[in-house]
């Protein structure tokens, strides 16, 4: 580890809590439908798509209705996506002339894309063609964005609204943070990965002699504009199958450092967003400390790990850290970094393979996605994750202080308890369920490309990386295949919208609720006190969980180096 | 029910037979109610029947402990919810005893027939003589006597109940020890509130509370995510090339369900009635218990509660032209009839002072009642008047006064012994004002510091009173309460309540009389006094046997007490299996990968004696924790913040460390003992 090293990690984590305020009351603004200083320009455009869709944005929905509406809007999109793939040979803007994508190949990009996954069996540049890429997968990396921060915004109206059924409008919130946030920064950010040297282009490819006389096809296409959102919407989905360790998407530390910067951006913002909402801002900081607490923790243990390197190849005379897999523009720290920010958060885009890291150090990006996403997680969904948690950890710690659990004024009753509960027991089902499958089957034991442990881990990684909605591959699995693309495709799908429908639920019924003042009684839900049980909570149920699948994966693979033997 | 019936928790008479209801408590049809142990008790049972089927290379010794400490954990649960039954059985079947042996003399015109106590019906009249117990619950219609209630409150000293007024309430089962009164049944056979204490400490009527309910689901939530943890274990141990005994994913599965919490849940429910039955209140439902811990508001009565109960005559202030004595002597007639302490201080002070001598009203004088509405009592007689009462309510009585020079000085009178924490009483004799009389209050060592304790709690009380807004401020400064609600009607008292519930507050009060009825039953807790009417009974939630407003405080801390138990408790029971998972995961899985023997931190002795180890823990854990869940985790009034932090060091980190050590040492023993 080196003081470069850690000076980007403090540089990245005091740059993003500057951030955090002005980001935070951007959000506010739009949870709250008031004006911005854009609305100069674009409130005649939001006004008119409220007309040609006959939305009245006042109109508030209950819970039920903002989650018909919202996954109505989700699966119409799904259709279209494969619609779009499986004809993308008919269409134009298809320079290269790619051909249909596969069946299931074709469901499980659909899908990934809708439920903000991007996980991608396909590799981008020799799969699909521009339109693809800008009509199915762009737009998808705004909407699928968009709904997380308006499923948010809705559960923030459950704990901050008294005695009612509204929890907004699901329309008017995804216009808002679509037109007056995603939109905007991602074309300033679109401008600055050009300047950086990021394609932009509707040309396919160009076709070149390499210095040493090799003829080599470089892809290219309108890569900076799904960068951007790729980034700030956590999506994941990279233009080229290398993602972002490829230098088109990638190619300079300083775009390194605005990409990790953008990855955890609204993810930040939305936790001051929660506290304005409740008329409290401490209450959102409590939520980020808990956040940043865990993150920092993964962080260290990542870059530790790498920087101290493989054993096995410091006796074969390797000096230095783990390299593997790494680019050598970015270096250990940033790569480090970035594994464990686009874990953390949902993203799921890639620097560096975290195939290639040691045993441990890729531990971390896997037990960052078992939390269930929830260090700061997936743009909206990673806070309404974390507020799941809040809701058990202040029902089993807040009965302690001899009252009824009570959280941000809202009494904590058994029909949340029930459906918290529903929603944070999806993840280990699908996850444990089906890498048990996985690990059985014939077509499942096929996946991974190492042996032992390391390839349980593979297909662990590629099942928790599908139901958390990450889509950062842990690489070595070859899951291009209808087994795989059908069992990560529905697994995205439950992991997406089995917890976000409870989590629906619960917002309408505390948005029914009356509001409980605090007292000297009530449980204290700022301070250090709760930021530390909120870590031990997420920690010791995640924990509990999979520690018998990480054993057998990651831990066993960690020991067995030691001993001397690589998978 | 008395008090010196008192039983410590653990005595043999209570034990021996828990011992049996626990096994009686096996029958899958009660065992449901708690997932938790339904799991265990068939995860128990699935191992008892692979004992004898299952072939796998474990050892049948080894297997054969596990299943009896899989019995054993199932039976420990059992156990202490039967334990904690006990004394209220104990208790039911006295009272039974007392019900049994009922009688009554049921009137007929003037003739009385005797027929059993639970013939009788709703509206009824009874005669009960000196040395009778009364048959059943009711109200005095005709008659004074003296009762003695020490069967229900435990209390010899013997209480008056006469017809009409607040005090005309007798419960079933307690005994006229002078006079004779005719009582009107009030209930029907079986729904008294005999019949209702039995049910009660015999907890027959339990059902599960609100939070019970969350908690249990939590709980099931909990052994779900458990199931699919151990359930998918097979399918990895079969990619690494092995594969896991079913026992040992039995042992792990229910190591990690959260069977200690689960075990006592039942038993911390009926504790936390049971301490309340045992400080002579009664709930009527673990609902009202639950909700006296969540209380925000409390409502006290100024009288009783924060003052000593009598206001005291100290003084007469006439006004005008009136001497000291003639106002005396209006006050003496007026308050003649007055029984009550005020009245009688008020008397006394005139004779003493003034050396004034009637004793009986005067011929044809009739008696003006003190309402609750006019607030003004008296004395009238062939055309001449006198009235007592609160300053207002003669002025309104007296609509000519209010422009007349006595009554400007009277209300500097009043300003005077208003801000003197005093309460002054207008008298005025046939539209005339004579003057006020000074009764002073006086307010109940260290109830203030009770206030404080209480706002520490986070809890505002507030107090109530029918004394004007000068004099209740002064009181209310003296004794620290947080607000008063001075000149109170019982309409205000349920419309501050009202108001308080819809701010989101839950409110906690007591009363005695029929006019409270109304704002007992909307109040979240509501008090009755045992004293109290039957109509007050009816609509409180809880009754005091005891008839001491000043404990609705403690009642609040009882709850409290209930609530911080279950939490604590659920809290270890979580935090212990991370130290379960370190026994039992490299146990079971060393023989696939030798490298994860390094997880076994205690460095138990051998895969076998680790899982036996944790199971053994697992389920000794329950029986050492049942005293705590019957008697209670301390309520400090500390503050919300240093109360979390204590008890998360006790019973989180506690529950994280307690299990490393507590594995060790069963381990040891286990080895030492040759067991594994």
């Amino acid at each position: 580890m080196t003081f470069q090293g850690w000076l980007l990690i403090a540089a990245f984590t005091g740059l993003l809590l500057v951030l955090v305020k002005p980001v935070g009351l951007w959000l506010f603004a739009l949870y709250e439908g008031r004006r911005t200083p854009l609305h100069a320009v674009l409130a005649p455009v939001e006004r008119g798509f409220y007309r040609l869709s006959g939305v009245d944005p006042e109109e508030e929905q209950g819970w039920r209705r903002y989650a018909v509406h919202m996954l109505v809007f989700n699966a119409a999109l799904l259709l279209l996506t494969y619609a779009l793939l499986r004809m993308q040979g008919l269409l134009p803007l298809n320079p290269l002339g790619y051909g249909a994508v596969g069946e299931h190949l074709a469901f499980n990009t659909a899908v990934s894309f809708t439920t903000n996954t991007n996980w991608q069996s396909y590799a981008g540049e020799s799969t699909l063609s521009n339109l693809s890429q800008m009509l199915a997968l762009t737009i998808h990396n705004f909407l699928s964005a968009a709904t997380g921060i308006a499923l948010a915004f809705a559960l923030f109206r459950g704990f901050a609204r008294r005695s009612t059924t509204g929890i907004g409008n699901f329309w008017a919130d995804m216009t808002r943070v679509t037109l007056y946030l995603l939109l905007p920064v991602c074309i300033v950010y679109a401008l600055f990965l050009i300047a950086s040297g990021v394609p932009q282009t509707l040309a396919g490819s160009v076709d070149l002699t390499t210095l040493e006389g090799a003829k080599q096809t470089l892809a290219l296409g309108p890569v900076a504009s799904q960068e951007a959102i790729k980034m700030l919407g956590t999506n994941g989905g990279g233009f080229f199958n290398a993602n972002s360790a490829h230098p088109f998407e990638n190619p300079t530390a300083l775009t390194n450092f605005v990409q990790m910067l953008s990855i955890f951006l609204i993810g930040f913002g939305l936790t001051y967003c929660f506290g304005k909402a409740v008329g409290n801002v401490r209450q959102g900081w409590a939520i980020l400390a808990a956040m940043l607490t865990i993150f920092l923790i993964g962080v260290t243990m990542t870059y530790w790990q790498e920087a101290a390197g493989n054993p096995v190849l410091h006796h074969l005379g390797v000096a230095g850290g783990n390299m593997e897999g790494k680019e050598v523009r970015f270096g250990i720290a940033a790569s480090a970094l970035f594994s464990v920010v686009t874990t953390a958060a949902s993203c799921g885009a890639v620097n560096a393979m975290h195939d290639s890291f040691t045993a441990l150090g890729g531990m971390i990006p896997l037990i960052n996605i078992q939390l269930g996403e929830v260090v700061v997680g997936g743009v909206g969904a990673g806070i309404y994750g974390f507020l799941l948690f809040a809701i058990l950890a202040v029902f089993v710690a807040g009965l302690m202080v001899g009252r009824t659990p009570e959280y941000v004024g809202k009494k904590i009753e058994s029909r949340e308890v029930k459906l918290a509960v529903l929603a944070i027991a999806v993840l280990p089902l699908i996850i444990l369920g089906f890498t048990a499958i996985a690990s059985v089957l014939p077509a499942g034991l096929a996946g991974p490309l190492n042996k032992g442990p390391h390839g349980f881990s593979e297909i662990l990684y590629a099942f928790t990386s599908g139901v958390g909605n990450n889509g950062s591959a842990f690489a070595g699995l070859t899951a291009n295949t209808p087994f795989y693309n059908g069992m990560l495709g529905v697994a995205m799908w439950i992991g997406r919208f089995f917890i976000i429908i409870p989590m629906l639920a619960i917002a309408g019924s505390l948005a029914a609720k009356k509001y409980t003042p605090e007292t000297a009684g009530s449980f204290p839900t700022t301070g250090p006190l709760w930021t530390g049980l909120l870590v031990g909570i997420v920690l010791i149920i995640g924990g509990l969980t999979f520690l018998p699948s990480l054993a057998l994966g990651p831990i066993a693979d960690h020991l067995a180096m030691i001993s001397g033997q690589l998978f | 029910m008395a008090r010196s019936t008192r039983k410590s928790l653990f005595t043999a008479d209570l034990i021996v037979p828990a011992i049996g209801d626990a096994f009686r408590k096996l029958d899958p049809r009660e065992l449901i109610r708690n997932p938790v142990m339904f799991t265990t008790a068939v995860v128990a049972t699935l191992l008892t029947v692979l004992l004898a089927v299952g072939q796998d290379q474990l050892a049948i010794g080894f297997k054969l402990q596990l299943v009896v400490w899989l019995w054993l954990t199932v039976l420990f649960g059992t156990f202490a919810e039967a334990l904690a039954e006990g004394r209220g059985k104990a208790q039911a079947a006295s009272l039974r005893a007392t019900k049994a042996e009922l009688s009554a003399k049921r009137l007929k015109g003037d003739s009385f027939e005797t027929v059993p106590a639970s013939a009788l019906k709703m509206g009824d009249v009874v005669l009960v003589e000196t040395g009778d117990l009364i048959p059943s619950d009711g109200d005095v219609v005709a008659g004074v006597a003296s009762v003695n209630e020490a069967a229900i409150t435990g209390e010899s000293a013997p209480v008056i109940r006469e017809a009409g007024g607040d005090r005309s309430a007798v419960t079933a089962g307690t005994r006229v020890i002078s006079d004779q009164i005719r009582v009107r049944v009030t209930v029907n056979p079986g729904q008294g509130f005999l019949d209702r204490m039995i049910a009660l400490v015999e907890g027959a009527e339990r059902q599960k509370t609100p939070n019970e309910i969350a908690l249990t689901l939590l709980l099931v939530g909990l052994t779900i995510i458990f199931l699919i943890a151990v359930g998918t274990i097979p399918g990895f141990a079969s990619y690494a090339g092995g594969s896991v005994p079913v026992a040992i994913l039995a042992a792990l599965l229910i190591t990690l369900i959260p069977t200690t919490i689960a075990a006592l849940l039942s038993a911390i429910g009926i504790a936390g009635m049971d301490r309340l039955v045992r400080f002579n209140v009664l709930a009527k439902s673990g609902r009202a218990v639950e909700a006296a811990g969540d209380i925000d508001t409390l409502l006290l009565d100024k009288t009783g509660t924060i003052t000593v109960g009598d206001r005291q005559a100290t003084e007469f202030r006439p006004v005008g032209t009136t001497s000291q004595a003639e106002l005396a002597e209006a006050a003496l007639l007026a308050s003649l009839a007055d029984e009550t302490p005020e009245g009688r201080s008020i008397v006394l002070l005139a004779r003493e002072t003034f050396g004034r001598t009637a004793t009986a009203l005067p011929e044809g004088a009739g008696v003006i009642p003190f309402t609750a509405q006019t607030r003004i009592s008296g004395v009238q007689w062939n055309g001449g008047i006198i009235q007592k009462g609160a300053v207002d309510s003669i002025l309104r009585a007296n609509p000519g006064l209010d422009k007349e020079a006595p009554t400007q000085e009277l209300r500097r009178i009043t300003d005077e012994i208003a801000r003197a924490g005093g309460t002054p009483l207008a008298v005025a004799k046939d539209g005339r004002l004579l003057g006020a009389i000074f009764l002073k209050d006086i307010v109940k060592a260290g109830i203030r510091e009770r206030f404080g304790e209480l706002r520490r709690m986070g809890i505002r009380t507030v107090m109530i009173t029918g004394d004007n807004p000068l004099t209740a401020a002064s009181i209310a400064a003296e004794a620290g309460v947080d607000d008063f609600l001075a000149q109170a009607t019982p309409e205000d008292k349920l419309g501050l309540i009202r108001k308080e519930q819809q701010g989101g507050r839950l409110v906690a009060m007591c009363g005695d009389g029929t006019n409270d009825a109304p704002a007992l039953a909307q109040a979240d807790v509501g008090v009755a006094m045992n004293t109290g009417t039957q109509a007050a009974r009816e609509a409180g939630n809880m009754v005091d046997l005891d008839s001491d407003p000043t404990k609705l405080i403690e009642v609040v801390g009882l709850g409290k007490q209930l609530l911080m138990t279950r939490g604590a408790l659920t809290t270890f029971s979580v935090a212990n299996d991370v130290a379960k998972y370190f026994a039992i995961i490299p146990a079971m899985f060393v023989a696939l990968y030798p490298g994860l023997k390094i997880l076994n931190v205690m460095g138990l002795a051998s895969p076998q004696s680790a899982i036996l180890s944790a199971i053994i823990f697992n389920a000794l854990i329950i029986p050492c924790l049942v005293p705590l869940a019957l008697r209670g985790v301390t309520y400090r009034p500390i503050g919300a913040g240093p109360l979390l932090a204590r008890n998360l060091a006790i019973y989180g980190l506690g529950g994280l460390v307690a299990p490393f050590a507590g594995i060790k040492i069963i381990d040891l023993a286990v080895n030492g003992l040759g067991l594994a």
